[in-house]
């Protein structure tokens, strides 16, 4: 669709793109057309985009650039700046829907000149005059931060740019490019912030950087993790060791990269994922099955048990008693495996000894 | 006749000009690195140039920061990705923000039993800004999201839900969609919401009403309150905080210090 070079407005009843170059070309979707809406982040080559889903177009539909179409939503992309702020400002009209109280008399008018077979936009002229004054009296006050800012923005760019044709590169050549070479441009990437476009990952997608923490990290938690039952969820993890450094604070990625590594440098913690999502850190010597069978006692003695009965009994820190999701996961394990079974109700989870498997 | 490409010299001669085509594709891949690690030099000196004189300016202006993050955002750069990336490293930036993150743990940690995961946006920015005193930095609104963007990555369930012209803060790994979602929004104008209410404004049948509201009320985001003249009232204890603003306690301070 060749919509490009454009201004977009918001107002509480529509969604109107006007061509930058061509005034008089201006289309717009009512919002009471919007199911949802969602973001794509920018990345290399890509700039930020909102994605707007909608309703299928109605019979009385007003003639437009295109009756139907195959797609059941529009990309609106941002090329320049506006993406967060403009998302943020059209979620909150779609959730006021504001369009519903507002008599239409107070819409804009669409002029259509039935001789000249044109489209004027009477009141988005005052608007853009509006946006115009604004924009000048900015223009007035931008400070030599934000020129600094966008001639450094300028050379960064330059960086994404060179680094998208080196990703090419090693994308072509499958395979001949060298470890080191591959290393060393990741290092690169990570110190510009530019997200890895090689997918392919021989090693994660640490660096050098990455191991050394990860190796840090297996001497940090080792006494925590003892102290924990031998479990503790990454976000534990990453509190307990930003607190400790005080400055030079790790990343949550810089966290998750380090955490990837550990199994293949055979450090003696790894990283797990749960079904639901939950990543958790875990001594190597932590026994599942042990786990599993300490549940299952316990479940049979107590007669039934939650998740947070469990912690306490176990002896699982305290602490991480707290971290229920933990212990859920560890219990939908053992039901997974057999040993339990569950009863769902509004006052919580709980779990009862699996007879139908014992005393069959 | 002579046939140009067949026979054992003409395929020895292919898979030697294939082979220096590699070799050059190799030669190529290394220059291009030798040239980035260079411009990255080049950089990083711009960068600390402009640190020197900006550095505060992100420090203590949050629309500043707004503008300096959506910069980043439009040319595909995440200055937040790493704590050893330059950003980070040079303005600062991302001391900031993993702080702020595990600021916000904690809240959400401490308020956990009593609002079941779910807080207001306005509530976590008034606890964050207690617990950080006065004399620190500014944090805006955006400055949280941010952070809160970021610490999905650790797989806790953090999410953000846009529900009347703000945001709710999700902070455990319930499975929250769509229709939960609307039926939170539909709860923000009083704080609660009744079946019959969602029955008329959304168009759904009993069932599906139930479900969701059960579903709330077992992750502990909603109560109910039997007792309501006419018929039950799920309240949402995220949402009323109007009522309830009260101070954590040293209890709950202690619960959230892993």
């Amino acid at each position: 669709v060749k919509f490009d070079a454009g201004v977009l407005l918001l107002s509480t009843h529509r969604l109107i793109w006007r061509d930058q170059k061509n005034h008089e070309c201006c289309i717009a979707i009512p919002l009471s057309q919007v199911v949802f809406i969602e973001e794509q982040a920018a990345g290399i080559g890509k700039s930020a985009k909102i994605v707007v889903h909608v309703h299928p177009a109605s019979s009385n539909k007003e003639p437009g650039p295109f009756q139907s179409s195959k797609y059941s939503y529009i990309k609106l992309s941002f090329k320049e700046h506006g993406q967060i702020e403009f998302y943020r400002r059209f979620s909150e009209e779609i959730t006021q829907r504001r369009w519903e109280n507002m008599p239409t008399g107070q819409t804009i008018q669409v002029n259509k000149d039935p001789q000249a077979g044109r489209i004027r936009a009477v009141g988005i002229v005052g608007i853009e005059r509006k946006l115009e004054e604004k924009r000048k009296e900015t223009d007035k006050n931008i400070s030599e931060a934000f020129e600094d800012l966008s001639k450094l923005m300028e050379k960064a760019k330059e960086m994404v740019e060179l680094s998208k044709s080196i990703a090419n590169k090693i994308k072509e050549k499958q395979g001949d490019i060298t470890e080191d070479e591959t290393i060393r441009f990741k290092s690169y990437l990570l110190s510009m912030g530019i997200a890895n476009p090689v997918t392919r990952e021989t090693h994660g997608s640490g660096t050098h950087y990455h191991m050394q923490l990860a190796k840090q990290l297996a001497g940090i938690l080792q006494t925590p993790l003892e102290e924990r039952g031998g479990i503790m969820s990454l976000t534990e993890v990453y509190c307990l060791v930003n607190r400790a450094r005080g400055l030079e604070l790790l990343s949550p990625e810089d966290l998750v990269n380090a955490c990837k590594m550990l199994e293949s440098l055979k450090l003696p913690l790894r990283l797990r994922i749960f079904d639901s999502g939950v990543m958790v850190i875990e001594l190597q010597s932590h026994n599942e099955e042990e786990m599993v069978a300490s549940a299952l006692e316990t479940v049979s003695e107590k007669g039934s048990l939650t998740a947070d009965e469990f912690a306490k009994l176990v002896g699982m820190s305290v602490l991480l008693a707290k971290e229920r999701q933990v212990i859920t996961a560890l219990l939908l394990l053992a039901e997974k495996m057999g040993h339990l079974c569950r009863d769902d109700s509004v006052e919580g989870l709980r779990f009862y000894p699996n007879l139908f498997l014992t005393q069959s | 006749m002579h046939r140009r490409g067949v026979g054992a010299g003409a395929i020895a001669k292919k898979k030697l000009a294939e082979a220096k085509y590699k070799e050059r594709g190799t030669v190529l891949a290394e220059d291009q690195l030798a040239q980035m690690s260079k411009q990255l030099d080049m950089f990083k000196t711009n960068l600390e140039e402009f640190a020197s004189k900006h550095k505060q300016e992100i420090r203590k202006n949050p629309k500043f920061r707004v503008q300096f993050q959506d910069m980043c955002a439009t040319i595909g750069v995440d200055p937040l990705a790493s704590g050893k990336g330059f950003w980070s490293e040079m303005l600062g930036v991302g001391d900031f923000y993993y702080e702020l993150g595990v600021q916000i743990i904690e809240v959400c940690l401490a308020l956990k039993h009593r609002n079941g995961g779910l807080i207001t946006l306005e509530e976590l920015h008034q606890q964050v800004l207690k617990g950080r005193g006065k004399f620190t930095q500014e944090v805006s609104q955006d400055d949280l999201l941010r952070a809160i963007k970021k610490l999905k990555i650790l797989g806790n369930g953090f999410g953000i839900i846009p529900v009347g012209g703000t945001y709710l803060i999700q902070s455990v790994p319930a499975e929250l969609n769509m229709d939960h979602t609307v039926v939170l929004q539909l709860a923000e104008k009083k704080g609660y919401v009744t079946v019959n209410e969602i029955r008329s404004s959304l168009k759904w049948e009993m069932e599906r009403a139930k479900q969701i509201l059960e579903h709330l009320l077992k992750e502990g985001m909603a109560w109910l309150d039997t007792q309501a003249a006419g018929e039950p009232q799920y309240w949402l204890p995220a949402l009323f905080t109007e009522l309830y603003s009260q101070e954590i306690t040293p209890e709950e301070a202690n619960e959230a210090i892993p």
